[in-house]
């Protein structure tokens, strides 16, 4: 965590900007994976639309800013109002598809995110007022007041930084609460859980929105570091890349979804430049990981440090 | 406190449970017993709205509890060890223990996780283990222990001995003992014939899915046709 709060001042250092913007877009997608952790990974729910939060939060600051400067309404700029609506819609979206998608079950329930995470993907497309498939791109970041202005990338950086340490914090605090241990509890034998006396349906829901609330957040951050936003970013393939981060660092696990992240961009950079058909090298990594990995990074890694203890 | 009422249970188009008629008062040790598939489970299941029952009445402390959600009747004061234990595996045993934890009916001395500790102390050493580490008798008294966290007013408890060793069937029961002491009224559904005749007020034996037989103790061990008839003893 050390390593990553000095990314900015190294880049500036070693006049390599670039690395600001990289480990930047990292941290958001770890948001992103964390959030989507708390009901994949601890409560075994297989969303496939996830996605579609990052999507409201990202063109909440994208409409935002394009009619604080068309129409000259400031406070439409101002970061704080972006985020609380973010956190309305996300939550209010979540509610939503939750309250329909909880219901059922399986392979169901992953059938029913991706359809409502595909409807909201073509909502996007068709709407030409904010650039329809071919996006919107933001004249102007998100502003916090004479506080934060995120035109500065390493206002931006740190902000995402502040808030990946806060949602951390946040997931340990909530998994390890009553609440989250219903939740844990609930993933591996719902009906005894039902049968305790805990309605597993709304203690779902609620974590369901809760999530969708945190991916909301991370897309307000995402918008304003690509300074674009489009149809894409709440593509069904983006939510496949959240599951896949998860999967990869660890699913069930405090730090894994940040390893997850961090390790598919860094594997993303790498392979593309070697060659521009990079997944045909990253699929079979993921195959291996799947079949191998038990744990994903954060089990190997565990497992090597017991393995280190043995041998010491 | 539990009045069961003719009910009735189908598994799709097959009729299970013929009937039913079943009664437990405040602080009475209940027992349910029968050959394997007579329906002593479908039975419990039924109370506890894990299967819907066809017609009939289950009145539990004063309410119609029959086909309500599993998680409301549970509220209402029925704690339930099921068949299989079924502890969370990917919790620990303290986890196990205290979210489940609640007293919704306002026990004055309700059951803590230091009262449950002291009735199976075995848990004790156990309690930062994840419920797959633990041996079938631990897991076991983790069920009971769990169910007793919730301060039932009515405790049941499907095959509660069901392939443990000898030993800690003799824990079981000790602790069934206690708490038929305390004034727990329980509902039991096993085949340990002995223990349970000493431990238990009443008796009600299934036969092809209906009560073919209920009485107390006495009468129950004094009636030797009965138990062979039935039982196969």
């Amino acid at each position: 965590m050390l390593g990553l709060a000095a990314v900015p001042l190294i880049a500036d250092v070693i006049d390599e900007p670039f690395y600001t913007v990289m480990f930047s877009r990292m941290l958001i997608l770890s948001i992103g994976a964390i959030s989507l952790n708390l009901i994949l990974g601890f409560g075994g729910m297989v969303s496939f639309g996830h996605a579609v939060y990052m999507g409201i939060g990202s063109y909440v600051v994208g409409i935002g800013t394009f009619h604080a400067i068309e129409d000259g309404i400031s406070w439409m700029g101002n970061g704080l109002i972006h985020l609380t609506i973010a956190v309305v819609f996300s939550a209010l979206t979540a509610l939503f598809i939750g309250s329909i998608s909880l219901r059922t079950r399986g392979v169901y329930f992953i059938m029913i995110t991706l359809a409502f995470a595909q409807m909201f993907y073509f909502i996007a497309v068709g709407n030409d007022n904010y650039g329809g498939d071919d996006g919107l791109s933001l004249y102007t970041r998100s502003k916090f007041y004479n506080i934060l202005d995120l035109s500065n990338d390493n206002s931006l950086y740190y902000l995402n930084f502040t808030l990946l340490i806060v949602f951390l914090y946040f997931s340990h605090r909530l998994i390890n609460s009553r609440f989250g241990i219903l939740i844990r509890g609930a993933k591996s034998n719902e009906k005894r859980m039902e049968n305790i006396g805990f309605p597993v349906y709304r203690y779902r829901l609620v974590a369901f929105v809760i999530a969708g609330v945190i991916c909301g957040i991370a897309g307000v951050l995402s918008a304003n570091q690509t300074d674009f936003v489009s149809p894409a970013v709440m593509h069904w393939t983006r939510s496949g890349d959240l599951i896949i981060m998860v999967v990869l660092g660890g699913m069930g696990t405090l730090f894994g979804p940040v390893i997850g992240a961090v390790a598919f961009l860094f594997l993303e950079e790498f392979l593309s430049g070697i060659t521009e058909f990079w997944q045909i090298i990253f699929g079979p990594m993921l195959v291996l990981i799947a079949i191998f990995g038990n744990g994903g990074i954060d089990g190997i890694l565990v497992r090597l440090d017991k393995w280190w203890q043995i041998k010491k | 406190m539990l009045e069961i009422k003719n009910i009735e249970t189908f598994y799709g188009q097959s009729q299970v449970l013929f009937g039913i008629d079943l009664k437990i008062k405040q602080g009475e040790f209940v027992t349910l017993i029968g050959r394997n598939g007579m329906g002593k489970t479908t039975t419990i299941n039924s109370i506890m709205g894990l299967v819907k029952i066809k017609s009939g009445k289950i009145i539990f402390s004063g309410n119609q509890v029959q086909n309500w959600p599993s998680y409301k009747i549970a509220r209402k004061g029925i704690g339930l060890v099921p068949e299989g234990r079924q502890i969370f595996p990917n919790l620990s045993v303290y986890e196990n223990l205290e979210a489940t934890s609640s007293n919704r009916h306002r026990n004055n001395n309700p059951w803590t996780l230091k009262k449950v500790l002291k009735l199976f102390p075995r848990l004790k050493v156990r309690l930062k283990n994840m419920g797959n580490q633990l041996s079938g008798g631990e897991q076991q008294m983790l069920a009971i222990g769990r169910a007793l966290m919730t301060n039932p007013l009515l405790l049941v408890l499907d095959e509660a001995t069901e392939g443990l060793a000898p030993l800690i069937k003799n824990e079981i029961w000790d602790c069934l003992n206690d708490l038929k002491s305390s004034g727990q009224s329980i509902l039991v559904v096993d085949k340990n014939i002995k223990a349970l005749t000493e431990l238990a007020d009443r008796h009600y034996i299934m036969e092809k899915g209906r009560i073919e037989w209920f009485g107390d103790s006495s009468a129950f061990n004094s009636d030797k046709e009965i138990l062979h008839r039935y039982l196969g003893i």
